[in-house]
């Protein structure tokens, strides 16, 4: 290797390092983006890197490769995903996101990606929800976990390579990826000026409070699904360094806005997601006619069953976009008491596909069902049932538009926060998936929010004229031994509350009344009960005071950091008054006879972002503050940022899925049929 | 299992504080019996609720956790003697009768605390044997190389490791006076050695394999194929990896 692109060192000598902070794909794309500048990584992480959630993530990722011949194309993917996400999203990356998803695909592939493959060879693609097309590559049913694995594999390799010096000599001890794993990030280092410079993190295995500097420092660490109790997320996902950030001044965007699942199975220590590929593939969504039918389902004939989402959907079927599956399911639970024998279950049938090919291209799944259901799905239809699976919402971040309307790479406001030097990427940002992500676009946005802001920061520490690795040692000593000593305070609490238990009480509060249905009353409740819990948080106790992989003492900081989101997340549901995407209130939906005020969307009022401040605490409870606009500045720029979202490229348009036929371009020009007709039958509609 | 069954159920967890095996010592644990029940929903009513059967209090059971859907390989250890992963772990097949439910650490890691061990040295192999696909960059250079669904197919299945450490602790010769890298990444180095673009590399994974500690230590026992969650065929790896060194230790000076 030359020397180095980048000056990675200070004048005397110590390597400059970005810190990044979680090892899941959008964390490790950022790396490697990092390591391919030449910026070596100090690199953090909860669990080894290889553990990190995204390996939950099991259909499959959306490129517009269009294998299919059925005229898909970038722009296509583009719209149907802003419209998806309900107008919510920022245009500009999402057109970015779509048009580099083909070779985002083909990157991966060139990794060692083991995609399922056409006959000819090729990668195949299957469908998914809120398209007709087919177009999400995938690796048998455990595409996330495939996915993550070559990252992974790829950073394991910037870990054996030297750092350089600018005449390209290796610098000795120094790698350019160190990672930290089972760290947990305590809190930002900020100087004066409110620039970001280093942060303060945890061993948990010796349960070491140290300092790191670090020329930018970037969040990449997922969603916050465990606010909610039991949901499909691992049991990493807290949410909590988005609660540090935001505690510490960074704003928070749509926090209301929570994706639903259709197709859970649910379980006593998590709900378990059996993917959308499960539809993708031919999966038909069902409930007897009779509720109370006590046949076994196979024994159940066509006639008996109701496809209810295929009667209201003719042109999606079974692949509506996740929101509408999920209501509807909702719907027939508890708004008919239809589910299967009265129980909050439908079924899930896949029994009439053959078996051999389940196993090719599904086997990831039913193999989960089979484990923790015992039941044959191969065979029987599988029940299943909603569950909180996905964030759009989390840190505001920024992006700079190129001519064209996309996003402009290598720009630092790319995934910048508010906070000069923070950046945030992955399930944790805000931007790609407005008010609901279409499936098998989350992988694709960690990957490409991870290859566009390795970039931006790469440009930011070039420019910057300061190097936090030439602070005074007492700078960090000084942050380090803070947090030191408010472990210590926590470690000596003695009051009365299990902190597991007070997550338990949260987690059941959230799950049942800020999730699927939205009323106000009710959420005027939820934001009182946090409250509470707030209050009870105070008269903690340390169930563990071991100095050796404490679990209580962490989990208890984690505990505060979601009771301050889950506060975020309600009252930003309670703010919202319409229904757009995820966040659904009945008495405000247009379509709902015995609605109080029909508004459905309201893009006069609410066709923009909710941006969360930190409005300190009074007493106990934690304030948020909602605000319109705010100032912030990078390198000499300063910005002004509203609310408002970029709609500049797709014109706002009514969300329907019930239509018979297609109609307009970005959804369904009908699959090739011309080349169906020639070979076959002239069955062209 | 019947409802007069749905009695609390008994877990006998062995624990150790200071990551000292020897002083180790047996608690028992008494948890309500719930649908659905696994050894993670156990383990967390325990922190919930960290009091021994005498109701004696105790700092709750410590152990690494995360996807609670085996697809992440956290939650390795033994339940009733048995490698596995805790979240399949489903009480009811278990404890079908209210047996007790024995769960202890992994034993051929070293020990943090309870039910934590340290499987650093896994991911070390990894690194030492270079499992990873030498790519040119990240910029956009077309699709990768075509490849048959067979080959696929066959990748996948090996592709599925999740570094877990179940053929690890089931290996015989894996053990304090071995230096033996376990069935593991050897199975990672056949992997990479089957990709079109991994294979430019092969020889030096095999390399990588072939010194003390390598595919020849060995012993032939099987248990690693038996305890894998994944069913990834470790023994035909091993005897590929086995073969692919032998040639090349015979005639790979002929090819320099």
């Amino acid at each position: 290797m030359a020397g180095s692109k980048v000056k990675t060192t200070t004048d005397s000598g110590r390597v400059r390092r970005v810190a990044v902070v979680g090892g899941g794909l959008a964390g490790l794309m950022t790396v490697i983006k990092l390591c391919e500048a030449g910026i070596p990584v100090d690199l953090f992480s909860l669990v080894p890197v290889k553990r990190s959630h995204s390996v939950c993530a099991q259909g499959g990722i959306n490129a517009s490769v269009n294998t299919k011949g059925e005229g898909d194309s970038p722009r296509i993917h583009f719209e149907e995903t802003v419209l998806g996400g309900d107008f919510l999203a920022q245009q500009p990356p999402c057109l970015g996101m779509a048009e580099a998803a083909p070779n985002i695909v083909f990157l991966l592939d060139r990794m060692g990606v083991p995609f399922n493959r056409t006959p000819e060879g090729l990668l195949d693609f299957r469908r998914f929800g809120g398209t007709l097309y087919h177009r999400t590559a995938f690796a048998g049913a455990t595409t996330g976990q495939q996915l993550l694995y070559a990252l992974d594999e790829q950073v394991r390799r910037f870990e054996t390579e030297d750092v350089m010096d600018g005449q390209g000599v290796a610098i000795p001890g120094e790698k350019m990826v160190h990672k930290l794993e089972f760290w947990d990030f305590v809190q930002l280092i900020m100087d004066d000026a409110g620039v970001t410079r280093g942060l303060v993190a945890q061993d948990l295995k010796t349960m070491e409070i140290r300092a790191f500097p670090a020329e930018a420092v970037c969040l990449a660490t997922g969603g916050p699904g465990i606010i909610f109790g039991r949901s499909t997320q691992s049991t990493i996902c807290t949410g909590i360094a988005n609660a540090i950030a935001y505690k510490q001044g960074a704003i928070y965007g749509n926090g209301e806005f929570i994706q639903i699942h259709p197709t859970a199975i649910p379980g006593a220590d998590k709900l378990r997601l059996i993917s959308e590929s499960a539809r993708g593939e031919g999966g038909r969504v069902w409930v007897p006619k009779n509720p109370m039918d006590k046949r076994d389902p196979k024994e159940i004939p066509e006639k008996d069953r109701r496809y209810f989402l295929e009667d209201k959907y003719p042109l999606y079927k079974n692949l509506v976009p996740r929101d509408v599956a999920s209501r509807e399911i909702f719907a027939i639970c508890y708004g008919e008491n239809a589910g299967i024998m009265g129980r909050n279950e439908v079924y899930l049938d896949l029994t009439h596909k053959p078996e051999a090919e389940l196993r090719k291209k599904l086997a990831g799944i039913l193999e989960i069902y089979e484990k923790f259901v015992g039941v044959d799905p191969y065979h029987n239809p599988m029940k299943v049932f909603p569950a909180v699976h996905y964030s759009m919402g989390g840190m505001w971040v920024d992006f700079e538009r190129d001519a064209r309307g996309s996003l402009k790479v290598g720009s630092p406001r790319n995934h910048a926060t508010n906070l000069t030097g923070l950046y945030n990427v992955g399930e944790s940002d805000y931007q790609y998936h407005g008010a609901n992500r279409l499936g098998a676009n989350s992988l694709l946005s960690t990957i490409y929010g991870g290859m566009v802001t390795g970039p931006a920061i790469a440009t930011y520490y070039d420019n910057l004229d300061k190097s936090a690795y030439d602070l005074p040692d007492t700078f960090f000593d000084k942050a380090a031994k803070s947090e030191q000593k408010k472990y210590d305070r926590l470690a000596a609490s003695d009051g009365t509350e299990n902190p597991y238990q007070l997550h338990k009480e949260l987690g059941e509060l959230m799950l049942r009344d800020c999730t699927i249905e939205r009323h106000n009353g009710v959420l005027d409740k939820v934001i009182e009960k946090i409250g509470e819990f707030e209050d009870r948080y105070t008269n903690i106790k340390a169930v563990d005071t071991g100095g050796k992989a404490n679990q209580a003492l962490p989990f208890a900081r984690h505990l505060e950091g979601m009771l301050i989101l889950a506060r975020v997340i309600a009252q930003g549901a309670r703010n919202r008054d319409e229904c757009r995407g995820a966040h659904y209130k009945p008495d405000l939906d247009d379509k709902n006879p015995k609605a109080v005020n029909p508004v459905g969307r309201d893009d006069k009022n609410w066709l923009r972002s909710t941006l969360a401040k930190w409005g300190g605490r009074d007493g106990a409870q934690s304030k948020v503050e909602f605000i319109r606009e705010f100032d912030y500045s990078i390198g000499s720029q300063s910005i002004h940022v509203t609310d408002e979202v970029d709609v500049s490229l797709k014109d706002l348009q009514k969300r329907d899925y019930t239509k018979k036929k297609a109609a307009f371009a970005a959804d369904a020009p009908a699959p090739n049929k011309a080349d169906e007709s020639a070979s076959s039958a002239p069955l062209n509609k | 299992m019947a409802e007069e069954n749905k009695r609390p159920i008994t877990f006998r967890i062995k624990r150790s504080l200071d990551g000292n095996r020897d002083s180790s010592t047996w608690e028992e644990f008494e948890v309500p019996w719930e649908p659905q029940m696994n050894v993670i929903s156990a383990l967390m009513a325990i922190q919930r609720k960290p009091k021994t059967k005498e109701g004696r209090e105790t700092p709750p059971v410590v152990w690494e956790q995360a996807c609670l859907e085996e697809v992440c390989g956290s939650c390795t250890m033994l339940i009733n003697g048995k490698v596995r992963q805790a979240c399949t772990a489903l009480i009811d097949s278990l404890s079908p009768n209210g047996e007790p439910v024995t769960i202890e650490p992994m034993t051929k890691f070293p020990l943090v605390r309870d039910l934590i061990v340290d499987r650093t040295r896994m991911f070390e192999n990894l690194k030492r044997a270079k499992a990873w696909i030498f790519i040119d960059g990240t910029h956009s250079l077309g699709p990768g190389p075509r490849v048959a669904p067979e080959v696929q197919e066959e990748a996948y299945s090996l592709s599925r490791c999740m570094t877990c450490g179940c053929c690890v602790e089931a290996c015989p010769n894996v053990n304090d006076a071995s230096p033996f890298m376990g069935p593991a990444v050897l199975s990672q180095v056949r992997l990479f050695n089957l990709h079109p673009s991994g294979k430019m590399n092969a020889g030096e994974r095999l390399d990588a394999v072939m010194g003390e500690g390598g595919v020849a230590d060995c012993g032939k026992a099987q248990n690693c194929v038996q305890v894998c969650p994944k069913e990834i065929p470790l023994t035909e790896s091993i005897a590929v990896i086995g073969r692919d060194t032998m040639k090349r230790a015979l005639f790979g000076w002929l090819l320099k």
